[in-house]
């Protein structure tokens, strides 16, 4: 049962991702990377990380998405001319890129010592409360770090798209 | 049977074709995409490994790293709707004050 949600959603992420970059439209790529974000949230339900994965469907689905798709359609972004003009490109790059990957996926799954398998069902250290606990006690520091930095891109985001008065 | 290195196999393939999207599209919403799309992978490799040792710090490390992608995005966007208002175009070969 592991094996196949994972088979089906690693690679629906992927195809989702490739058409990220494939298609010329911004809104097509807009709702390729969704689909990359739902999928991952499975692949991340399978290793046990609940809040994760409730976190990647909100912040990133939810929020993200939608802040893309509206500056988007603020900016009416159409179809992009000519994007894979150059011939290094076409030539060299997609093979370089299918090459990389396959190397990067024969020394993953070859090379490497086996690991411990994961499989669907034990939540061990993955819901809000151990990841809270760790949070509020062990990185406080961190977290309020964090704090202050989605506060400086608040106000440097306002600074930057404000209309200029003169 | 599913291990830790088929994550690491799906995270290194998300990091390469979101290195190809920042490197090949002249939109600078896709680009911007495709950030997000790396970030993402890295996020993956994190999560599996919190898995593999059995530690919970990786998925806080996760949250951290979901909550700069925010920043990121919220301020880039930003500059993208400046560059907008000021060149009148998001495509990223016709901004080109700074090339020689």
């Amino acid at each position: 049962m592991d094996l196949i949600l994972f088979i089906v959603f690693a690679m629906f992420a992927v195809a989702s991702a490739l058409g990220l970059i494939l298609q010329t439209h911004p809104i097509n790529s807009a709702l390729s990377l969704i689909g990359v974000m739902g999928s991952l949230a499975v692949l991340y339900l399978l290793l046990g990380a609940e809040f994760i994965a409730a976190a990647q469907l909100v912040v990133y689905a939810g929020a993200i998405m939608v802040l893309f798709l509206f500056v988007i359609m603020l900016l009416n972004a159409g179809e992009e001319r000519n994007p894979w003009k150059a011939p290094v490109v076409a030539y060299i790059g997609g093979p370089v890129v299918i090459f990389l990957i396959g190397a990067f996926v024969y020394l993953i799954n070859f090379t490497l010592p086996p690991m411990r398998s994961v499989s669907f069902g034990d939540f061990t250290g993955g819901g809000p409360r151990e990841i809270g606990m760790a949070i509020f006690t062990k990185y406080l520091l961190p977290f309020e770090v964090t704090s202050v930095l989605i506060l400086i891109a608040i106000v440097g985001a306002m600074v930057l798209a404000r209309k200029e008065i003169d | 049977m599913i291990t830790i290195n088929h994550y690491m196999a799906v995270s290194a393939a998300l990091l390469l074709i979101g290195t190809v999207g920042v490197m090949t599209r002249r939109n600078i919403v896709v680009i911007l995409m495709s950030i997000e799309l790396i970030l993402n992978a890295v996020n993956v490799n994190l999560i599996a490994f919190s898995k593999y040792h059995n530690q919970v710090t990786g998925q806080v490390f996760a949250i951290f790293v979901i909550a700069v992608a925010v920043a990121e995005a919220a301020v880039g966007l930003g500059v993208l709707i400046a560059m907008f208002r000021n060149k009148g175009t998001v495509q990223a070969d016709e901004v080109d004050l700074l090339k020689w």
